[in-house]
């Protein structure tokens, strides 16, 4: 079980870098699971794609948008869009992909099939986000 | 009543349930889901095979052997649910799929045609999602009216709610809940058919979780309607039951049409058989009805008083050590509750309490438990919900206890 929650998901639960929305941002999207009621907000501002989450959800989720905003530091929307494949790819097949660097620590949800939702939740708001960047 | 609870050895009876036996992630299975749906006795399991084995055939059409035998032993069952419920008359037992379509039946066919628009149907606000949504579409469909009673920060029935609902004589039927399946509060039963009576309205009881725990007596509580589903009575998924007075079965028009429930037929016009068959259109879920008998006849061996006591120690048990890790808050303190315990924890989210708990072998559920409503009245978006079944044992209530100062400690 903790290879799921490893460390470094445990901690971005505890202590989320970029939680909370921001004063000004340019996008903002939506994300909700009906089978649960978890929610996410992602909010994102164009110059250096600067990433922030509101979260009221599961370890996996938070963790998952916390990691996300860490990864799209300096990136492009194009480039943002690549790595939702690449981490949507990685969570349902369990297998690494060195582009994703520490979101890596999410992929063994792929043997949680029921929890893979959780992971993948920031990714779908980020992508309603992307499209009023 | 310890008398009785002494007699009923736990051990021996987990035997009669193959499955407790499985490993789930190399450990010890520990199913504290049952109130989802119970595990199945080989009574159960025996039974059905023995039907496909030895007796099958279709039922209330052959004139052979097989088809008679069949007939007989599904029909059969119709009279052993009678007596479980203490129903006055076999007629009165119609089966269905599940609670869920009994609830539905009745808002089709009598709400459709004993209420007028305007009328007015009650519930609380802890009602199942089944007995919810059939009642907000009746009143899309046909213009009655939806009221919900409040219900206590304990998680019971709030009376004065209950009077102001009703205080302007509108109502016609009161559709309540007889055991919280998020809270486990058993609500009164009795004193609520008795109130809606005097207010001239129905009782409709959704028993899915009281009657696996509790004896049911329909007529003691002089129930309109009385609701469950054979999959959480150790019985099989695809079997569910409503009992309905037999004067109101009488006066509904049927659910669905086609073979078995019409008296006779010509290519212009039909009339319809009387009640039970009115309401059972087509091949009814003929193995499945066979096995609820069994599962019947199982839980009536044991009693369900000793069923009840031992139920009610573990859920004392369950309250007196659950609460002792900190941070975990238990939802509901009805005076009168069983075993389903909703809980959350400070720092561990319910879906995480539930995959952690998992890779130790304990299966509880988390979610809004199909009452998304009530999550929104404690003020929390889903909890985690450990239930209790006559297999359940102290030990796995450690364990339970155990996994979960585990998931603390990892969130802490
Ligand atoms: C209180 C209550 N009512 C209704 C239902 C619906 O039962 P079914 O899904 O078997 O129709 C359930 C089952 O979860 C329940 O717990």
């Amino acid at each position: 079980m903790s290879d799921l929650y490893q460390q470094i998901v445990l901690d971005r639960t505890r202590h989320p870098r970029h939680a909370g929305r921001p004063a000004h941002f340019d996008a903002r999207g939506e994300g909700a699971n009906k089978l649960c009621g978890d929610k996410v907000s992602i909010y994102l501002t164009r110059e250096g794609m600067d990433l922030h989450h509101d979260a009221e959800g599961c370890a996996i989720l938070t963790a998952s948008a916390d990691l996300m905003a860490d990864a799209a530091a300096g990136k492009t929307p194009a480039q943002m869009r690549e790595l939702a494949a690449a981490f949507t790819q990685a969570v349902t097949s369990g297998t690494p992909n060195p582009a994703l660097g520490a979101l890596n620590a999410l992929t063994p949800v792929a043997d949680f099939p029921s929890r893979i939702g959780c992971a993948t939740l920031p990714w779908r708001a980020l992508e309603e986000a992307l499209q009023d960047v | 009543m310890s008398a009785i609870l002494e007699k009923v050895n736990i051990e021996a009876l987990r035997e009669d349930f193959p499955i407790l036996k499985e490993k789930v992630h190399g450990k010890d299975l520990v199913f504290l889901d049952s109130a989802a749906s119970a595990q199945k006795p080989r009574a159960v399991i025996e039974a059905m095979t023995h039907v496909m084995t030895s007796q099958y055939a279709n039922v209330h059409r052959g004139l052979h052997y097989m088809s008679e035998r069949t007939s007989e032993a599904y029909e059969a069952v119709r009279d052993k649910v009678a007596g479980f419920i203490n129903a006055a008359a076999r007629d009165e037992i119609v089966f269905t799929r599940n609670a869920t379509e009994s609830i539905n039946l009745v808002a089709y066919t009598w709400g459709r045609t004993a209420l007028k628009p305007g009328d007015v149907v009650a519930v609380t606000e802890m009602e199942h999602h089944a007995n919810l949504v059939p009642w907000q579409m009746l009143r899309d469909a046909h213009g009655t009216e939806l009221r919900i009673i409040k219900i206590t920060d304990s998680g019971e029935v709030d009376w004065h709610s209950l009077e102001d609902v009703f205080a302007d004589g509108r109502v016609k039927l009161l559709a309540v809940t007889q055991m919280s399946n998020v809270l486990g509060t058993y609500t009164p039963v009795e004193r609520l058919a008795k109130f809606a009576h005097a207010h001239g309205a129905k009782i409709l009881i959704d028993g899915c979780q009281a009657i696996v725990h509790r004896k049911i007596d329909v007529r003691a509580v002089d129930a309109d309607f009385f609701v469950f589903s054979g999959h959480k009575l150790y019985g099989p998924s695809g079997i569910g039951v409503l009992y309905a007075k037999a004067d109101i079965l009488d006066a509904m028009p049927p659910f669905m049409g086609g073979g078995d429930m019409i008296a006779h037929v010509s290519y212009q016009k039909s009339t319809w058989a009387k009640p039970p068959h009115r309401f059972e259109a087509g091949t009814p879920a003929i193995i499945e009805t066979i096995g609820l008998g069994a599962a019947i006849d199982y839980v009536n061996a044991i009693g369900m008083e000793a069923i009840a006591a031992h139920e009610a120690a573990l859920t004392g048990h369950a309250l007196a050590v659950l609460p002792n890790i900190e941070g975990l808050r238990i939802l509901g303190s009805a005076q009168d509750r069983g075993g389903v315990i909703s809980f959350v924890m400070k720092d561990a989210h319910p879906h995480d309490i539930a995959t952690l708990l998992d890779r130790q072998g304990i299966a509880v559920r988390a979610g809004h438990h199909c009452a998304e409503p009530l999550m929104g009245r404690l003020g929390v978006t889903s909890t985690a919900r450990a239930s209790f079944a006559l297999y359940t044992t102290r030990e796995e209530i450690g364990a339970l206890a155990k996994g979960l100062e585990r998931v603390r400690k990892m969130f802490a």
